[in-house]
């Protein structure tokens, strides 16, 4: 029983039609890695899934949750679904604990003292109790990825969407952010992420879609894709011959 | 220039002025709470608001920006109650403040929402808040932050465009002057002394404003 179910997503802005009928099955605990190259459409299947946009045709289902563009669907959807960004988009007025909490105050109705309670949990588990009190400003590009990182896991999602998480980073940053991705994975989070890491990909992946031209043009286990790329533009994306 | 200045009657005439101060002060306090409130109504209509509310709004601040206070003041006033909508000076003093304020305030606030950053909304989004949720929790805070030094010059000239509410005969600070001077004739000492009162509460307003941003808006520990 898959957990994620995409089948024939199509996506059009204007006449550009960016997804071509997109069909991909995630099962709990998967990490799958969308790659490819900018302009083939991962980023958008990445955004579809937690509808901040629409689709024109097929049908996304998270957990049962099937995404239809009212304020009801897309709540129940966006509980199901976390969704960390490459500008990390912390709420700059808030502390890193203010951003953990908010959601869970104003979506959930938690009180604030056990809101708070989760949020230092979930700082902890990113390693930045320390930093509870501390203005988004204040924080390193990679701690702020944390925050935001710990912020979606305080709603308790039970999938996670990344969207190149660690490209805006500082390379010496780009570490600590995917070693709690890392983390996350081994604990049995499902992950989708849409990344540039290769070395990553092949390391904690369970399977990599590579995209082309707004379709799923190979989709397989890492060692398979990486090591053995069957279409030319995946060889030519890995730059292998 | 054989003129003496002449302070002598401003111990007679002080309780007319604290009247007139307190009233001014009463117009502006509650001009720029009300005026402010409308202001950030507006401003989520004109930005983010349902599309069949938009151009009710529009109509309303056009119309306000592009006509005459006074106007504004006198329509309120004397032309009213011809509906049947009678109100004291005060009262209508008040009102038009507010509109005027709400109008103004609501093109600068709705500058500081449409600088949001679009990945705001949608971390408040991908976080299950609704568009007003994400509005009222998230872009609002640090929208004000924003333009809080416009906000604030605008408030300080309605507070001092408040002196043509003593064309109502509402009682403010200028009515008081007009008053005191055509008792004791001594034109240039009475507007000496409310121009120095009005620079004071100027003065007083801008860093009351600034104050209230100090504590409303975040700031560095380190700074």
């Amino acid at each position: 029983m898959s957990l994620i179910a995409i089948t024939e997503v199509k996506k059009r802005f204007g006449d550009n039609e960016v997804l071509k009928g997109i069909s991909i099955d995630i099962a709990p605990g998967e990490v799958v890695a969308i790659i490819g190259k900018s302009g083939s459409g991962k980023s958008t299947l990445l955004r579809c899934i937690n509808g901040l946009e629409t689709i024109d045709e097929g049908s996304i289902v998270v957990a049962g949750a099937q995404f239809l563009p009212d304020e009801v669907h897309l709540k129940a959807l966006r509980l199901k679904v976390g969704m960390i960004f490459q500008q990390f988009n912390l709420f700059p007025h808030l502390t890193a604990g203010g951003n953990v909490m908010l959601s869970q105050m104003v979506v959930k109705k938690t009180p604030k003292k056990d809101a708070e309670a989760v949020a230092r949990k979930m700082l902890d588990r990113v390693g930045l109790a320390h930093k509870f009190d501390a203005l988004p400003d204040e924080l390193s590009g990679g701690q702020q990825q944390r925050v935001a990182i710990a912020r979606a896991l305080a709603m308790q999602p039970i999938a996670l969407l990344c969207d190149e998480i660690t490209s805006a980073l500082d390379p010496e940053l780009v570490a600590e952010v995917l070693a709690v991705v890392k983390e996350l994975a081994a604990e049995g989070m499902t992950l989708v992420m849409v990344t540039h890491e290769m070395r990553f990909a092949r390391d904690v992946c369970s399977r990599v879609v590579f995209m082309h031209q707004g379709r799923v043009h190979e989709i397989g286990a890492p060692e398979e894709v990486f090591s053995n790329p069957r279409t030319p533009e995946l060889r030519q994306f890995l730059g292998v011959q | 220039m054989t003129y003496q200045f002449d302070f002598g009657w401003l111990i007679d005439s002080l309780p007319v002025l604290l009247k007139g101060i307190r009233i001014t002060v009463q117009l502006i306090l509650i001009g720029a709470v009300f005026g402010v409130a409308l202001g950030i109504a507006c401003a989520w209509v004109r930005a983010l608001g349902p599309k069949w509310l938009k151009p009710v709004v529009a109509t309303y601040v056009e119309l306000i920006r592009n006509t005459p206070f006074l106007i504004q003041l006198f329509f309120i006033f004397f032309g009213l109650p011809s509906l049947g909508i009678r109100m004291s000076e005060l009262t209508a003093a008040n009102l038009a403040m507010i509109v005027n304020l709400g109008a103004y305030s609501c093109e600068i606030i709705r500058a500081g929402i449409q600088a949001t950053p679009r990945g705001q909304f949608e971390a408040g989004a991908s976080l299950a808040m609704t568009p007003f949720q994400t509005f009222w929790h998230v872009v609002l805070v640090p929208a004000l932050q924003r333009i809080w030094p416009a906000l604030s010059s605008q408030i300080v000239i309605v507070m001092l465009g408040s002196a043509v509410v003593s064309q109502i005969a509402a009682e403010d600070l200028t009515f008081a002057a007009n008053f005191i001077q055509s008792r004791n004739f001594r034109a240039f000492e009475t507007y000496f002394v409310s121009t120095l009162i009005y620079l004071a509460l100027a003065i007083l307003l801008r860093q009351l404003l600034a104050g209230l941003g100090w504590m409303l808006f975040p700031r560095k520990a380190s700074r």
